[in-house]
């Protein structure tokens, strides 16, 4: 039948969306790549690409590999504090996702439509409103220091006055619903009376969750956990709205080394920023992606 | 446990029940039913917030001084409609994402259409390069956009920054968006309807506008809405990609001045933003949900809809 259509048809309605691709993602990627190992401007002393790989040069990557590694150097301090800030946050939106997840995936009928309705809310709330809706909550005298201050639980604080806390807890709050409904997905697939087998077997249920759950649900705990720490690497603008310089993270360091200092050779090192990044990060989907297909060959089998 | 919930408690029946909690604390699970449903409070109210207090009569962002609009039209200054900049990037934002949509839907929608029906080893890794952008890091894609811009893509040597640059990016980012969308009902429908109105005679072209298209046109309509979505939130790109104030969105707006900013209207644009966002994925999944109610399952849709997100 696919003879009716007039050879080469499929390829040319596809071919619009993959030049495009390829002039604007594909381009682009090497382009950060040329910038990198490009060369400086004889005049102006800025950077630029060096489209030939035969004349790349190592000089924006080592100066980055050198702020990285000797001890003080430049970028170690925000990388850093990166991957602490990812890895709390990341363990946090676990600990607190997990049981909600859980939770949701024990719902029935109608509690359970709306409970995922009122869910999914917050994945559709821009972004930055939902991260602007605690700036103005946590200020000096922003409600939540007024209501400390009624209860007297707590002395009222300056939260925003760059505490890891409140950046960390900003992350959570922005990222956590990217993790809940993969883990949600994950959890639901499991057939109950797997849990009653283990039950009836005389597992203890502490046991039968440790044991059957858990790892039932491993591939939804590592989909939610790479589909969050994507974009929490990139993220800048959270640590900017509700810290202080004092927390700064590697996207905001890409940030001001690309489009802000232009001048001299900012902009081969911010590339050579996003180099790095993109590499832990793709290092962290491979690892997703090459667990996930060992998993469906085991479950082939 | 649901008889000895009934019972008055006695003293015996009351240590039993914390027994039984502590052996199988998720038989009954209030723990995990608040936690649950403290969380949906968590996750809302602080927005709920934000939006009660645009509609506040005064400058506080804390104290409720009564309601009012003049933080949207009424202020001569401050208000949203008045505002220039204010005004200006609801404008932008609006724009943006239109064009975003009318270009980005129709070219995704035919590279869908042509990758699950085209097969061969360029087929494939077509598939591959439209699937990247998805697992790539927003900023990483943005800093390469930034990179083109600045040094390769500069017709006549006129730099692209701003309104132009700012569209190419956002349409860059939403067409893998349009695909998967489009996806999930191309499979759903496969080629039987085509290839029955080819048999009865029509012509491959007429067989596509009249069968293949009306039936994939919720999936289309669903599509526009996310990307027109999509675009509304988009910070990172609209962010490298922008030239002065001309291209100023409403996300960079929040961004810029949502910490030093005295302006209590920035709760006003901020539900602006919302408002647009949250109707475009209302009016998608009404006619998503129409098509699955028709096929019986609410939920399918609406788990559908979440995915594009992810």
């Amino acid at each position: 039948m696919e003879t009716l259509y007039p050879r080469g048809f499929w390829p040319a309605i596809s071919l619009p969306g993959v030049l495009w691709l390829i002039a604007l993602f594909v381009v682009p990627f090497y382009a950060i790549a040329a910038t990198a190992a490009g060369r400086l401007d004889p005049i102006f002393g800025s950077s630029i690409p060096e489209w030939n790989p035969l004349y790349w040069q190592p000089d924006a990557f080592s100066f980055v590999l050198d702020g990285l590694a000797s001890p003080g150097g430049i970028f170690r301090e925000v990388f850093l504090r990166t991957i602490a800030y990812v890895a709390l946050a990341v363990g946090l939106c676990l600990a607190l996702g997990y049981p909600v997840a859980y939770y949701m995936s024990r719902l029935r009928g109608r509690l359970r439509n709306a409970f995922l309705v009122l869910m999914i809310v917050p994945f559709w709330v821009p972004y930055l409103m939902r991260i602007f809706a605690w700036v103005n909550l946590l200020q000096d005298d922003g409600l939540v220091n007024r209501i400390l201050a009624a209860t007297g639980f707590l002395d009222p604080q300056s939260w925003l006055d760059g505490r890891p806390s409140t950046v960390i807890l900003g992350l959570v709050y922005g990222w956590v619903p990217f993790l809940i409904l993969p883990l949600f997905a994950a959890l639901e697939r499991i057939d109950p009376s797997l849990i009653e087998g283990a039950l009836d077997l005389g597992a203890s249920p502490a046991r039968a969750f440790l044991r059957v759950t858990l790892p039932l649900s491993k591939q939804g705990i590592l989909a939610g956990t790479v589909i969050i720490m994507l974009p929490m690497f990139g993220d800048f603008y959270t640590a900017q709205l509700l810290g202080t310089q004092k927390n700064a993270m590697i996207g905001t360091l890409i940030s001001f080394y690309l489009t802000q200092a232009t001048a001299g050779p900012a902009q081969g090192r911010g590339a050579a920023l996003v180099i790095v990044l993109a590499l832990l990060v793709s290092s962290l989907t491979v690892y997703y992606l090459v667990s996930t297909a060992r998993a469906a060959r085991g479950a082939g089998r | 446990m649901t008889e000895l919930a009934a019972t008055v408690p006695r003293p015996a029946a009351r240590a039993s029940r914390v027994r039984l909690w502590l052996a199988n604390p998720w038989r009954r699970p209030r723990l995990l039913a608040l936690l649950g449903w403290g969380f949906i409070a968590w996750s809302l109210v602080p927005v709920g917030i934000a939006i009660l207090f645009s509609f506040n009569a005064g400058r506080s962002r804390s104290v409720w001084q009564g309601f009012s609009l003049r933080w949207y039209v009424q202020d001569p200054n401050l208000s949203v409609l008045h505002d220039p900049i204010l005004a200006h990037a609801v404008l932008q934002s609006l724009k943006l994402a239109s064009l975003t949509m009318l270009i980005a839907t129709p070219m995704g929608v035919a590279l869908s259409i042509g990758l699950a029906r085209w097969r061969g080893p360029v087929s494939t890794a077509s598939n591959f390069l439209m699937l990247l952008p998805l697992v790539t890091p927003e900023i990483v894609l943005a800093s390469g956009l930034f990179l083109v811009f600045a040094h390769l893509y500069v017709p006549g040597g006129t730099r692209l920054f701003g309104r132009r640059a700012q569209l190419l990016g956002h349409v860059t980012w939403s067409i893998p968006y349009v695909v998967v969308v489009m996806r999930g009902r191309l499979f759903g429908i496969g080629k039987e309807y085509e290839e029955a109105a080819m048999d009865l005679g029509a012509p491959p072209m007429e067989a596509m506008r009249r069968v293949l298209l009306p039936m994939l046109a919720p999936a289309i309509f669903a599509a526009f809405m996310i990307v027109f979505a999509l675009s509304i939130d988009d910070f990172i790109t609209s962010q490298f990609l922008s030239s002065g104030e001309g291209s100023i969105t409403l996300p960079m707006l929040i961004y810029g001045t949502g910490r030093t900013g005295e302006n209590p209207s920035l709760n006003a644009v901020a539900t602006v933003m919302l408002v647009l966002s949250l109707s475009a994925i209302g009016l998608a999944s009404v006619v998503l949900q129409r098509v699955a109610r028709r096929r019986g399952t609410e939920e399918a849709a609406a788990r559908e809809l979440v995915r594009f997100e992810i």
